[in-house]
């Protein structure tokens, strides 16, 4: 429209060119990096005969490439990743159909609104011993604790993508006599995509965090890299904990990262996906 | 007028009486038809229920007293925003339509074309509306609606959020089309010249609760020359038509 306005280059200096460059993007994390780096050794040797608390980052580092450790960590990694994996699609999946529900009518919204709230708050130790009765000790439980810490997002990204579409998207449809399920399919999930890809790239990091969680109640079968962490907790064998802790949020980042290209390879032609 | 086995009149309002839910009453007694071959404008101060009349006229709300009887199931509807999806091509979008009403691809995909050729943005089939300028995005909402073969074009200010040159090619296009497929248009502006302009009949509505002040003839030839606008016998009948508006506001 009319681009004579003086905004416009002021708001299109934002835009890709004029952003932070490569430089300002990974520039002041790298820099905070290099600090923490040299706190933990300065702090390293500051502690004395308590160093052990603290290894120094090249210890740390050492142990995902120690053939006595690494297998281990990476493994155990795997089983965290298809944890989250499984756990985030179900997620997903009921996340979707449950907004979806809810947008249909408000009565249907205020009627399983408070339960998805609910769902969020509920602190996930307090009900462990529940769901190892119900799911058992193995897989499910964990897979049970990742749905429930990621669902929420998914509820609430989705309803809101649902809801934002234009009454006069609705009123073109609606002139032509489109069903539901064509408003539904055509129009609302088309809309509700950004959100739906934003509410995934969430989910997914809290997914991992579930996972993690999972861990440390339900032990039986392959668990991940959360009983790993707590092994070695328990043993203060710090330079391992720190190495697992290390790749575990690493892996975080990664699926971050990965659900944000997603994100953007989906609806960034025409969505400014963040 | 040509001879037509239909009736001549498209759409028929008998004291239409709108009061929402809340109590506001939108509309008042209007009185209104509108012919074969008629292109209707309808201006009147804002708040006053111009585009309740269309949202009526084309179902998407029903009048609370009156009766309006409509002689097609043709209908085009043009909204103040280009209202594109914006996560589909021009030619995606101009084929939305066609495609809710389940026209087979193909003939959707021709039907999709002409249109496109009709507004001028052939070449511009692929581009999505956030790369299109305010006139495009309105051009492509144009062709969108000519894919249904309207008999009855409703237009709700389309062209009020463009600037004046592109506003006024705009108005020389609808013309054109106008003359070509023949359909009936029921117009509302805030911009008197433009309904002058546009128009065989001139409705002047009062403010709220809207009614029908003044009706105007239009006595300039279609397909009608742009020169028309720098004529005296135009500018009195603009003069004419923004003194009706004045009037009616108070
Ligand atoms: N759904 C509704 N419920 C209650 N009041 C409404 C509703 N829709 C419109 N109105 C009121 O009816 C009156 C007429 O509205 P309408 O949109 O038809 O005006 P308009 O003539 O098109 O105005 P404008 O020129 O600003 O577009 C306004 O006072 C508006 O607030
Ligand atoms: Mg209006």
């Amino acid at each position: 429209m009319a681009d004579s306005t003086g905004i416009a280059p002021r708001l299109r200096r934002r835009g890709r060119n004029f952003g932070p460059g490569k430089i300002g993007l990974w520039g002041p994390p790298t820099a905070l990096l290099a600090l923490i780096i040299v706190g933990a050794y300065i702090a390293n040797a500051l502690l004395g005969t308590r160093a052990f608390l603290l290894p120094t980052p090249h210890v740390v580092l050492g142990k995902l490439v120690d053939p006595k450790t690494a297998p281990d960590i990476f493994e155990s990694l795997g089983n965290t990743a298809l944890v989250a994996l499984v756990g985030l699609l179900i997620a997903a999946v009921i996340g979707i159909v449950w907004a979806i529900a809810m947008s249909q009518a408000r009565w249907v919204e205020r009627t399983l609104f408070p339960y998805a709230v609910m769902l969020q708050a509920i602190p996930i130790l307090a009900i462990t011993p529940l769901i190892g009765f119900s799911f058992g000790y193995d897989f499910p439980s964990r897979v049970v604790v990742c749905v429930m810490i990621a669902l929420f997002p998914m509820v609430s990204n989705t309803l809101f993508g649902l809801q934002s579409v234009d009454r006069a998207h609705r009123e073109l449809f609606r002139l032509q006599g489109a069903s539901r399920w064509t408003i539904l399919t055509k129009l609302e999930l088309r809309q509700a995509t950004p959100a739906i890809f934003a509410g995934l790239r969430i989910s997914a990091g809290l997914s991992v965090v579930g996972a993690i969680v999972g861990d440390f109640f339900f032990q039986r079968g392959n668990p991940g890299i959360g009983a790993l962490i707590a092994k070695y907790s328990a043993r203060l064998n710090s330079a391992e904990l720190f190495a697992s802790v290390l790749v575990a949020s690493l892996f975080g980042v990664v699926i971050f990262l990965i659900f944000g290209w997603i994100g953007r390879r989906a609806v960034g032609k025409w969505y400014d996906f963040g | 007028m040509p001879t037509t086995t239909k009736t001549d009149t498209l759409l028929d309002f008998t004291d239409v009486q709108m009061t929402f839910p809340d109590g506001t009453v939108a509309l008042s007694g209007v009185n209104l038809t509108v012919n074969r071959g008629e292109f209707v404008t309808v201006v009147g101060p804002s708040g006053c229920g111009k585009s309740t009349l269309l949202r009526i006229a084309s179902g998407l709300e029903t009048a609370s007293h009156g009766t309006v009887e409509l002689d097609t199931d043709r209908i085009g509807y043009v909204f103040q925003d280009a209202t594109l999806l914006p996560w589909r091509s021009v030619q995606a979008n101009v084929e939305l339509l066609a495609e809710l009403h389940k026209t087979p691809q193909a003939q959707r995909a021709a039907k999709a074309k002409e249109a496109i050729d009709l507004v001028g943005l052939t070449g511009f089939e692929k581009h999505l509306p956030r790369a299109l300028s305010g006139g495009m995005r309105m051009r492509t909402s144009l062709a969108r609606s000519l894919t249904l073969d309207p008999e009855l074009f409703l237009f709700d200010e389309p062209f009020g959020a463009l600037d004046e040159i592109t506003r006024e090619r705009l108005n020389d296009e609808l013309l054109r089309l106008f003359a070509e497929k023949q359909f009936a248009g029921l117009f509302i502006t805030h911009s008197v010249s433009e309904a002058v302009y546009l128009s065989t009949k001139v409705i002047v509505m009062s403010g709220r609760p809207g009614t029908i002040v003044d009706t105007f003839e239009v006595p300039f030839d279609m397909p009608r020359d742009p020169e028309v606008r720098f004529t005296p016998e135009f500018a009195a009948l603009v003069g004419k038509v923004s003194h009706a508006l004045r009037e009616g506001h108070n």
